[in-house]
């Protein structure tokens, strides 16, 4: 029996957990309208319900009738799987992520956590990379030159900006002496690690925007150079299937900003899971303000931004970081 | 209910062993080398499952990461980048190198071949048992041999991996006459 209750347990996490982050995203899109509308003055969407709060399934209805494209040039195939690639990496992501401690429920101890992995950090890690192909295969297989264009800036950018964001995370796992997130939340009992740890914060935060393509670093589909880049034959569903699956990527970096350096769930008063939505959303906040406010970077200073500043910078923190902790100050 | 267990990770293997193999074969006979490129990844990823069912969470994650992600995704750039005419170096014709190359497969297949024949591992046991994994954690059973036991190995292989990077650097600089 008891493996029994394992299963439903495990089968009832996944479908709430995917349930509110399609929730979460979808209320992130409106959030960054509403938003980026306030930053250039202006009201944004507000016309669908009281305050536009029905706008995202506005969105979504209209985006499933409307007219589903494929170009005659495009390898149907994986133009038909690209955008799934990227939801399932992005879903995926959010398994090892622990939104709140173990609670009692119905007499079992349940974590919450979808898994609990002994090496989940990494797992993150392999899977940003799955979701990568997603946009590049997509941008190749549409057949079109602005597309592949835009699927090589995916390539080359994720290349270069994965490195700094593996060695970004090396601080906190020294600090935390653990690859399993769980753990790493524990250690940030007292103190949190933006506040012990503050270089691989931002380390962190820029090699993460550059992750998820987002302006300064939305080289991929870059609207004024490569019209839309690798999303620029898609239409209808399978548009808004990149559009969710980057929502949900922005949300699952956002979570693992908390995780790794905000002390995820822990917080006074209130329970865990509302403290990681409240931590996650004040993330999420920021990456939609500094979109308003920063420009696109050209192509060449981001490649040399990445292989040239902050892959020194992030070689140096791990050793200062390791050194640091080895004498006991950390 | 153990029974069972066994039995799901039987099917697993079997699955995760013919995907493995299937789409090993499909890489080798596509004609598009992005095509050919696609099925190496999911080969990386089935093999990947293997070893999670040998409890090696660490080197299954390990491969996801650097193989399937990390490489593979260069391989890609690469082949986009000078676009490989579809087909073009697709012939029918036996060259010398090919013929190389089979008879090297072939040996190699015949190796395996004897040594899955001869030899056994069967009922044998090692040090890491998944209770000790289980209860050491992966990441630092595998940290504490690479960096212990096996340091030296690990530095020459990084010191052959910097040697790579120099070459590299000093072949794409530019001649200065």
């Amino acid at each position: 029996m008891e493996s029994l209750y394992t299963l439903i347990e495990m089968v009832v996490k996944n479908i709430v957990v995917v349930l509110v982050l399609m929730g979460c995203v979808a209320y992130t899109t409106l959030l960054e309208r509403k938003l980026l509308g306030r930053l250039q003055v202006r009201p944004g969407p507000n016309r669908v319900g009281p305050f536009g709060l029905l706008q995202p399934i506005a969105d979504g209805v209209k985006s499933f009738f409307k007219e589903d494209i494929i170009p005659d040039e495009a390898d149907k195939t994986l133009y038909v799987l690209a955008p799934g690639i990227s939801l399932f990496a992005a879903l995926s992501m959010f398994a090892v992520i622990p939104f709140g401690d173990t609670v009692t429920f119905l007499g079992r101890q349940v974590k919450l956590v979808v898994a609990d992995l002994d090496t989940g950090l990494l797992y993150l890690l392999a899977l940003a990379t799955l979701g990568e192909y997603g946009v590049v295969l997509g941008g190749w297989a549409s057949g079109n030159k602005y597309g592949v264009l835009g699927a090589l800036r995916a390539a080359a950018q994720m290349i270069s900006y994965e490195v700094a964001l593996g060695l970004a995370v090396i601080g906190t796992i020294i600090l935390a002496g653990s690859l399993n997130l769980r753990d790493i939340v524990s250690a940030q009992q007292g103190m949190w690690f933006v506040i012990k740890y503050p270089a691989g914060f931002l380390f962190y935060l820029v090699a993460g925007l550059a992750e998820i393509n987002r302006t300064p670093f939305d080289m991929p589909e870059s609207e004024s150079e490569l019209a839309c880049g690798f999303n620029i034959e898609y239409s209808s569903m399978k548009f808004a299937t990149f559009m969710i699956a980057e929502y949900a990527h922005m949300f699952t970096v956002a979570a693992i900003i908390t995780t790794l350096f905000l002390g995820g769930w822990m917080g006074p008063w209130l329970p865990g899971p509302i403290w990681f939505l409240i931590k996650v959303f004040c993330v999420i906040f920021f990456f939609i303000w500094e979109r308003g406010t920063y420009p696109r970077l050209r192509y060449d200073h981001i490649m040399q931004f990445g292989w040239k500043v902050l892959l020194p910078l992030t070689l140096a923190n791990v050793v200062v970081t390791a050194a640091l902790v080895a004498m006991g100050v950390l | 209910m153990i029974g069972i267990g066994i039995g799901f990770k039987w099917f697993i293997f079997v699955v995760a062993a013919l995907v493995a193999t299937g789409s090993s074969l499909m890489m080798v006979t596509r004609k598009n080398p992005i095509h050919s490129a696609l099925w190496l990844i999911v080969t990386f990823f089935s093999v990947a499952i293997l070893y999670v069912l040998l409890n090696a969470t660490f080197i299954a994650v390990a491969q996801v990461m650097v193989y399937a992600g990390a490489i593979m995704m260069l391989v890609l750039f690469v082949i986009m980048l000078i676009h490989l005419e579809w087909g073009a170096q697709w012939k029918r014709k036996l060259s010398f190198a090919k013929l190389i190359g089979g008879v090297v497969t072939i040996m190699l297949f015949l190796q395996v071949l004897a040594g899955v024949f001869t030899y056994s591992d069967a009922g044998q046991k090692g040090v890491y048992s998944a209770q000790k994994l289980a209860q050491l954690g992966n990441a630092r059973a595998v940290g504490t041999l690479l960096y212990g036991k096996y340091a030296f190995a690990f530095e020459i292989a990084s010191i052959l991996l910097l040697v790579g990077i120099v070459g590299a650097v000093l072949l794409a600089r530019k001649r200065k006459d």
